[in-house]
């Protein structure tokens, strides 16, 4: 496969690697816009092959654009991008590559199927990637056991915990034995024993050799791991960096070379960690006036009951505890940090301690009361700043301000003194009139906190209010906390997931799966556990309360059987050409997610039934009912014989008779009436004289449609009365017209507009509505995310589209077969 | 109460912005009430327009030729000569919707006074057409061969006249019509995709959350969306009535606008709590749309808008007495098209009322509801 000669076993060491080394990938002036925007700029970068290469910097400089590039999971626009051994810009390279790299795309589980379960999801990707049965369930089962899923095979993936939808992500990531595998932030929002275990598994992976079945004379060359992150510290392991930033690449090479090269360009500070190391490469005028934080001694307020107090908290949904007996006092003035992974149980914490959910069991207080969800008045002295930045886009800086103060019901002058006060202090001069979705996202976090304390709260309860923010921006965030609790004594309840952080705080605890480990200052912590970080110390408490981990450590034996080579060699031989098992992937997959979604389901099943019924009535032209009445001036048995005639018809309804001119006026103008008869006085003589009297008709025209036919109805029945009369008084018919005229209906004799109706309709649904749901299908995987799956993985277009085709097409025959069971019953009953 | 009214106002007023800055919804809004209503008026006609005719002429005489060019277009396309054997299978095809026959002697039978049988064959699948076709050919034929027979059009001589007069649309322009009718679908259907999307764009930028933690309660924030969003409705309303519906479509306005806004209000408050309704139960813009697909197309089809209400199945008519549409309809054809003044058209305002009171507190449950067990 490659022919490049591989003699470098220490590539990392070599941080401006050029000829000699192998590189996994090589960018050469690749830039990329979305839009306006520049996400990456000029960017030239040589990743060396065979290591674990990081990517580092703050969210939304480039990072990912830059490894979906790499994957080929994003067109080139501009520059060229090389990885193993070809042009990435070139489709017939992209699929022929496709099936040596996996790509793990950024959010947990971004790539995973929420309502699938754990075997069902890696089971499609296994399909994806055309192996048969016998692989799948053994590679399958590899997986799983070595990442310690195996227990939770059965559980669908929304279920799971953070940590373990990465790990999931993970088998399903390397189901094909990949060559290079791009992982984005993989372990953004994870807890650190997770993360720890993460990485150690991937480690594990990587010495599994997994090039041996290709038979080639090339050395043995552990597994290209190419992930970005924005935790230093975790990048500090790895073998080569690429610390990046505003869509440029600020340095490249070994950890310590990047440190050395930091601590070179200020020589005046002691770079000891990769973070501060970041910050000094980042060019002037944007480490501004960067300083380390110092936090001032909490001044200790005596008396007061505590700011909050929690005693055995619990949250239930359904069979799940969120939040498990959580018992905590955080004293006034304080700041209390509150660290753990997704999902343990943070969020709903806080927001049952907001009263956003009411609590299953268990009581809270604020300010020594109980809380009381309905209670407005604590709600003004609490402010709070949800995990999502949950401004108003569509307002400017100040408009949003503008809003949070009315709603808090804070008068003219204290808002405007506020609102100046807060845009001072945090910074938001530049740019009060703009709209926050244009903000940079650190901006924004401070907006959130200026609009959180426009009512001058006495708690601020903080759900993760630093994730994907620079490490300036978050010590600028953090200046701001310290400011608040130390100068205007607010307590301050803040969730985090990054230690140095934690370590900011005044006392912190420890949560895990939905209870506090511990609580206690980080000090107290560190030395009671005796290591040497909060990081370590939160692990080690985490290793006491949760002994599965263990269970990798035992599974570590099975990732080093081998299987049958043959079978291997079946997933090599990927090919881009049209495969059925692939289609079928897909169209199984499809199908196991309708099933559970009883909406769509719903929908596809009966909503042709429902529409077809309202539609085959609601379209119904057939004028019949008509109301009428009729003004009768003469009262001679020749008007009551004309009205007699009327009245018969099918058509008509009658009404009680009209008396005076403004009667049919009122009557038809309140549409009781759609035609009024008046026949006049002296009708009956008239007509006895053969002075042919004029009958007044009188139809509503606000329907024009229904007006003519009404019209000719009465025409109709006008002429066969009068037909009807002469043969009375004649005795036969007299000649009407020159021609005689045979209308014959045809098809519909009857007019029932219903049988006109109900076919035209049914072809349209049948049409249209499995139309409508493959095309949600469709929109639904790009609103999840999960396309990407389609440009990661062989999968065709085509093998795509018919896959996802198939189950809707099975459940349009179903939908045709109850349609027409119905129909049959319809149509008899009428 | 004064903090209450306070914040629904603002709240309010932050919708508008919004909605303001979402150009998706403004230009539907703008499409929704001119445009369209334009080319519902001008395009949806159920008068007879190019009705395809085919006829068959075994005479090949002068009065038969004269039939043949009695039919043109606006409303017949000119027709098609077929030989007797294709009609069947050409009408079959539904190639044609008439098919008039025209038998050997016709002429000649004509003058002698022996009342010829002519035969005009209609596919009743195109119910309208054919019905209101048939009868225009009959008029046509008649006149024709009276008039040839004549030399003049003559009115037949008849024991008893009618006199046949259209109310309130004497023309029966379509447009007048289609346009109004077209007017309230818009109505209903942007207030409910209006405020759907509100409650759904709130959500999904997290923005509903917030909202809750402050000092607000769940029926200030829904009241808040239903003003806002039914305000903007009803102006955009008054507009197209004035501009679109006076304007353009030229058609005079019987009654009162304003009794005809106040109706609209009331039936806004139906439509934007159901449009709060279908947001909460619905999790995404797709889903709002298959929902809307399966409550407001019935809402619409069935409300007597479209085609005749009292023509429907009794239990639909019973059923539908309970849709705000069924009752706003007959408010705005009263007023519009016949002038009707409150008296008359009270029961329905005392309807639409109740329907729209029922809504909002249901709304407001559910929206309760699913707040309190939000995930």
């Amino acid at each position: 496969m490659s022919k490049i000669s591989t003699q470098n076993d220490d590539v990392y060491k070599n941080t401006d690697g050029q000829t000699n080394t192998r590189f996994v990938s090589s960018l050469s002036g690749i830039s990329h816009r979305y839009g306006k925007t520049n996400a990456l700029s000029e960017i030239n970068l040589n990743i060396p092959s065979g290591c674990m290469v990081g990517i580092i910097g703050p969210d939304g400089v480039g990072k990912s654009s830059l490894m979906s590039l790499i994957a080929g999971v994003r067109e080139v626009q501009t520059g060229s991008v090389i990885t193993l051994n070809g042009d990435m810009s070139k489709s017939r390279h992209r699929s022929a590559v496709c099936p040596r790299i996996a790509y793990m795309p950024q959010g947990l589980g971004k790539n995973l199927y929420m309502s699938l379960s754990v075997y069902e999801n890696v089971d499609f990707f296994g399909r994806l990637f055309g192996q048969r049965r016998e692989e799948r369930q053994w590679r399958i089962n590899e997986l799983l056991e070595s990442t310690g899923l195996a227990p939770f095979r059965d559980r669908a993936a929304g279920n799971l915990s953070g940590g373990m939808k990465q790990k999931l992500g993970l088998c399903c990531a390397l189901i094909h034995d990949p060559e290079l595998l791009i992982l984005d932030e993989p372990t953004t929002g994870v807890d650190p024993l997770s993360r720890r275990q993460f990485w150690s598994l991937i480690n594990r992976i990587r010495q599994r050799q997994p090039n041996e079945a290709l038979g080639s004379s090339t050395p043995p060359e552990p597994m290209s791991v190419l992930v970005s992150t924005a935790y230093m510290d975790e990048a500090k392991d790895f073998d080569w960096l690429a610390a990046m930033d505003d869509g440029k690449i600020l340095a490249s090479g070994s950890p310590q070379a990047l440190m050395e090269q930091a601590q070179k360009s200020s020589p005046d500070l002691k770079i000891n960690d990769l973070d501060s190391a970041f910050i000094q490469l980042l060019p002037k005028e944007k480490r501004g006036s960067h300083k380390t934080l110092i936090i001032p001694p909490r001044k200790i307020l005596n008396g007061g009951p505590p700011a909050i107090k929690t005693n055995k908290l619990c949250k239930r949904f359904g069979n799940f505890t969120a939040v498990d007996q959580v018992s905590f006092e955080i004293e006034q003035g304080e700041i209390f940090g509150f660290v753990g992974s997704n999902g343990c149980g943070k969020t709903t914490t806080m927001k049952m301690l907001t009263g956003l959910q009411p609590a299953s069991s268990g009581e809270a207080c604020l300010f020594g009361h109980p809380l009381d969800a309905r209670d407005l008045k604590t709600r003004q002295r609490v402010g709070f700043m949800s995990q999502a930045f949950s401004l108003y886009s569509e307002l400017t800086v100040l408009q949003n301000l503008d809003l949070h103060a009315r709603l808090f019901h804070l008068s003219a002058e204290k808002t405007k003194e506020r609102i100046s006060k807060l845009v001072q202090q945090f910074d938001l001069q530049t740019y009060s009139n703009e709209l926050t979705d244009k903000l940079p996202l650190g901006i924004r976090q401070r907006l959130s906190l200026a609009v959180a304390t426009i009512h001058e709260p006495e708690i601020l309860i903080l759900d993760e209010p630093t994730s994907g923010v620079d490490p300036i921006a978050r010590d600028g965030f953090w200046e701001l906390l310290i400011a608040l609790s130390r100068n205007d004594g607010v307590t301050i309840f803040v969730s985090t997931h990054f230690m140095n952080e934690a370590e900011r705080c005044d006392r912190v605890a420890l949560m895990h799966a939905g209870k506090v480990l511990a609580t206690d200052t980080p000090t107290a912590l560190i030395k009671h556990t005796q290591t040497e970080n909060l990081d370590d110390a939160f692990v080690c408490y985490l290793q006491k309360a949760d002994n599965t981990s263990e269970k990798p450590r035992a599974a570590e034996k099975t990732i080093h059987a081998k299987p049958k080579i043959g079978k291997k060699q079946k997933t090599r031989q990927v090919s881009r050409k049209f495969n059925l098992t692939r289609l079928l992937g897909y169209a199984y997959r499809e199908t196991l997610e309708i099933s559970r979604d009883p909406i769509r389901l719903g929908f596809a099943l009966f909503g042709t039934v429902i529409l077809m019924f309202v539609l085959g009535y609601g379209i119904n032209m057939d004028v019949d009912n008509i109301p009428f009445a009729v003004y009768d001036q003469d009262h001679s048995p020749e008007s009551r014989d004309y009205i007699q005639n009327i009245a018969g018809s099918r058509y008509f309804v009658k009404h009680p008779d009209i008396r005076s001119d403004i009667e049919l006026d009122q009557r038809m103008r309140s549409s009781e009436l759609s035609l009024t008869l008046e026949i006049p006085s002296g009708f009956g003589k008239a007509l006895r004289r053969g002075r042919a009297p004029e009958v007044g008709v009188w139809i509503d025209g606000s329907m024009p449609f229904r007006a003519e036919n009404i019209s000719g109805y009465v025409q109709g029945m006008h002429y066969s009365y009068i037909s009807d009369l002469m043969i009375r008084n004649f005795g036969h018919l007299p000649q009407t017209g020159p021609v005689e005229l045979e209308t014959r209906y045809r098809y519909n004799q009857d007019f029932k507009s219903l049988y006109a109706m109900v076919p035209a309709v049914i072809p349209l649904l049948l049409v249209m509505i499995p139309a409508m749901l493959m095309a949600l299908g469709v929109v639904r995987e790009k609103e999840l995310g999960s396309i990407t799956n389609l440009y990661a993985t062989p999968v065709t277009r085509l093998e795509f589209l018919l896959g996802k085709q198939l189950p809707y097409i099975g459940l349009a025959m179903i939908n045709f077969l109850i349609l027409y069971l119905w129909l049959f019953i319809f149509l008899v009953s009428l | 109460m004064r903090h209450k009214l306070g914040n629904i106002y603002n709240l309010g007023i932050k919708e508008l912005r919004s909605l303001y800055r979402d150009p998706v919804l403004m230009i539907l809004i703008l499409l929704a009430f001119s445009f369209m209503i334009v080319v519902a008026g001008k395009a949806a006609s159920l008068k007879l327009n190019n009705a395809p005719i085919a006829i068959v002429d075994e005479d090949q005489s002068p009065l038969s030729s004269r039939l043949i060019s009695a039919f043109y277009p606006p409303s017949f396309k000119t027709p098609h000569l077929i030989n007797l054997d294709e009609i069947d299978s050409a009408t079959d095809e539904g190639k044609y919707t008439f098919t008039l026959n025209i038998p050997p002697h016709f002429h000649r039978d004509v003058l002698a006074g022996k009342q010829p049988a002519l035969q005009i064959n209609a596919d009743a699948t195109q119910m309208t057409q054919a019905f209101i076709g048939a009868n225009y050919i009959q008029q046509i034929i008649n006149a024709e061969v009276n008039e040839y027979l004549n030399g003049v059009r003559v009115e037949q001589n008849l024991p008893i006249k009618i006199a046949i007069r259209m109310r309130f649309n004497p023309t029966l322009t379509e447009e007048w019509f289609g346009g109004v009718m077209e007017l309230i679908n818009m109505i209903a259907m942007l207030s409910v995709i209006l405020t759907g999307a509100a409650l759904i764009r709130e959500r999904e930028h997290g923005t509903l959350e917030h909202l809750l933690v402050m000092p607000l309660t769940p029926s200030e924030i829904m009241i808040s969306k239903i003003w806002a969003m039914g305000l903007v409705v009803l102006v955009a309303t008054a507009l197209s009535l004035h501009f679109i519906i006076q304007g353009i479509l030229k058609m005079p306005i019987a009654g009162s606008v304003p009794l005809f806004l106040f109706g609209t209000a009331l039936m806004l408050f139906s439509t934007t709590s159901l449009g709060i309704f279908l947001g909460t139960v619905a999790r995404t813009m797709p889903q709002l749309g298959l929902l809307m697909m399966l409550l407001i197309m019935p809402m619409q089809l069935l409300s007597g808008g479209v085609t005749p209400y009292e023509s429907m199945p009794d239990i639909i008519q019973t059923i539908m007495q309970a849709a705000p549409t069924t009752h706003y309809v007959r408010i705005s054809q009263a007023i519009l098209y016949r002038g009707a003044g409150f008296d008359i058209v009270w029961p329905h305002f005392l309807a639409i009322t109740f329907i729209g009171l029922v809504f909002v507190v249901i709304s407001l449950i559910i929206f309760r509801r699913s707040l309190a067990t939000a995930h």
